[in-house]
């Protein structure tokens, strides 16, 4: 076991990054989380890795895309207006079946926004760039979380040759907390497929086009039954004190952490309040929503958002429950007061 | 073959025997051969990456016979970054047109040559974008008809720009260790441009090398491939003169200017 080092969010994604063997990291610069490029471009070079700033977020994910052809592991970071320009990258790595990591640390928006913390990039996480693809999202919402998140990322995004998304916000990004990185241990993963060079073999193309539209639909096909795998393995979501609950809290990151607050306050006056976490958010646990529904009285969903994530709650619930909405947007993080209102409410009503 | 016979000529290795889909008269095919032949003369082949655009060239990783990435739009720079850094013992080139290259991928050329990222651009100037059936590109000439500068580009009174001259835009940078504009429109000037993209492979390990060849599109010119080939001799090379801009290897020629390739 190794110690218990104090780190800001930021820093502690890249330094998981590094320790899961990644050498390679491609960023530009934008708050709030610009820790991630500044962290690497010292860090990498320790290590005997390389770090390049990019001239755009579109540069970036493409350098990205370059250096996973070759087989190497591979993080770009960026927040959400940058991440809309890395979308291009993302999906021809996906087209490619590419391993890349990408770290969101989302804020504000739409169109500059601001620069405080923020969850409105869950549909360009869960319904990204162009073209039938997806990513795995994982969402942490601690900094613990975070650190052993980006080390599965890694090795989730080998598995399956495809890029995954760690989605944080601007606070997860810039609070400092406690962390302790695991002994990490890299899996095997084949590599058969990357352009090397073609000495001693026939040549390797790495490529996402497909002129002929039933070698398309085919490719397409190909992708998706990784993704239904993807979506048969990979889930993962935190259960919170539902045993006894009537009502159920919907979070994820840091929103969860702030519902966890208020359903202590609730459960100490009486009220009995848990919480479904939801860690990927794609593959999404739709499977727990169900059962919960059937369950508790209504589930509340809490975003940082204008209710984004609530579209996979109800495709989870399916009217076998009333779900309603609390969101907080712009910057503004919801205090466990304000949630702790909402669920006395709408019990009274 | 008798044991007396001398081979005249052959197919490079680095080239995929297969056909290609450029229309007649298209020089595409001439500048995929000097690229394989200088892969093959310096030995590379088992370990060269070749990233392909976007655009007619698209399929080059079919034509190579060599391990290929396919970019997406004016990122071959990028993704050629990546590779490099990842893998610096391999050599790496782009081969781009002039849409990707000089207009959407703007921002990536200029940025890997002021890295002096280490890898080869080979860059087909043919004034149109040939793919999507003959658009303006950045670097048709003033009063060439194309299918968006239906009565000749006109930089005035529509606003449509001035050809860009991109060896001697990168020539305004520190990093790049080679910079060669040629000709691909008449066998003597093929020779030449055999020489030079061999020489920039040759100076890959060293930094960025970039190569403009100048070529044709008779399709979408609206020319038989001859007319297209006169025409450009006229009016391309007037606009894009042919000369080694750099290289850093090399001893000055007089006056401070580098000898021509």
């Amino acid at each position: 076991m190794e110690d218990k080092l104090l780190m800001k969010g930021s820093e502690a994604i890249s330094e998981a990054a590094v320790r899961a063997g990644c050498r390679l990291f491609f960023g530009y610069p934008i708050t709030p989380q610009n820790e991630i490029p500044e962290y690497m471009s010292k860090r990498l070079f320790e290590v005997g890795g390389q770090f390049v700033q990019a001239e755009s977020e579109v540069a970036a994910s493409n350098m990205c895309y370059g250096s996973a052809a070759v087989g190497h592991r591979v993080m770009t970071s960026s927040s959400s207006p940058g991440v809309t320009l890395k979308q291009e990258g993302l999906s021809y790595c996906a087209g490619s079946e590419l391993p890349v990591v990408v770290v969101n640390v989302m804020r504000g928006g739409p169109g500059l926004g601001g620069i405080q913390p923020s969850q409105s990039d869950y549909f360009q996480a869960t319904r990204p760039g162009h073209g039938d693809f997806r990513y795995v999202v994982i969402a942490p919402s601690t900094i613990q979380e975070a650190a052993d998140l980006v080390m599965d990322a890694f090795d989730i995004a080998d598995r399956y040759r495809n890029p995954v998304m760690v989605l944080a916000d601007g606070l997860i990004g810039q609070m400092m907390e406690p962390v302790v990185f695991r002994n990490y241990e890299r899996p095997e993963f084949d590599k058969s497929w990357a352009c090397t060079g073609c000495g001693g073999r026939e040549k390797n193309i790495v490529n996402s086009l497909y002129l002929d539209p039933k070698a398309l639909e085919d490719h397409n096909h190909d992708i998706f039954r990784k993704y239904a795998e993807i979506e048969k393995t990979e889930v993962r979501v935190e259960e919170y004190l539902l045993d006894d609950a009537e009502v159920a809290l919907a979070a994820y990151g840091t929103t969860a952490r702030i519902c966890k607050t208020a359903i202590h306050a609730l459960r100490a006056e009486g009220y009995r309040v848990g919480l479904v976490r939801p860690i990927t958010l794609w593959p999404f646990p739709y499977d727990v929503f169900r059962r919960v529904a059937g369950q508790v009285r209504f589930v509340l969903d809490v975003e940082m958002s204008m209710g984004q994530m609530i579209q996979d709650v109800r495709l989870g619930v399916v009217e076998r429950c009333p779900i309603h909405f609390y969101g907080r947007v712009g910057g503004m993080v919801p205090a466990p007061g304000e949630i702790v209102q909402q669920v006395k409410s709408l019990l009274a009503e | 073959m008798d044991a007396n016979d001398t081979v005249v000529f052959s197919y490079p290795r680095s080239l995929a025997r297969t056909p290609t889909h450029y229309c007649p008269g298209c020089l595409h095919g001439v500048a995929h051969r000097l690229v394989a032949e200088a892969v093959d003369a310096l030995g590379l082949r088992e370990t060269t990456v070749g990233i392909c655009p976007v655009g007619c060239s698209v399929l080059a990783y079919k034509y190579f016979d060599l391990d290929m990435v396919q970019a997406s739009h004016g990122r071959a720079p990028a993704v050629a970054t990546g590779i490099k850094r990842a893998r610096p013992d391999l050599t790496c080139f782009t081969y781009q047109g002039d849409g990707d290259l000089a207009s959407i991928g703007m921002a990536e050329i200029i940025h890997a040559a002021n890295r002096n990222e280490p890898f080869t651009v080979i860059f087909y100037n043919n004034a149109i974008y040939g793919m999507t059936g003959g658009q303006m590109a950045p670097t048709t000439l003033v009063g060439m008809k194309t299918s968006t500068s239906p009565t000749g580009r006109d930089p005035v009174d529509r606003g449509a720009g001035y050809p860009i001259h991109m060896a001697e835009l990168l020539n305004t940078l520190e990093g790049p260790v080679f910079i060669a504009r040629q000709s691909l429109l008449s066998s003597k000037d093929i020779l030449r441009a055999r020489r030079v993209v061999q020489r920039a492979f040759t100076l890959q390990p060293k930094g960025f090398t970039f190569v403009e060849l100048v070529g044709t599109c008779p399709t979408n010119w609206g020319m038989s491939p001859i007319e297209a080939r006169e025409w450009a001799q006229k009016h391309m090379l007037e606009v894009f003169p042919i000369g080694v801009f750099r290289d850093r290897e090399a001893p000055p020629a007089e006056g401070g200017q580098v000898k021509e390739g």
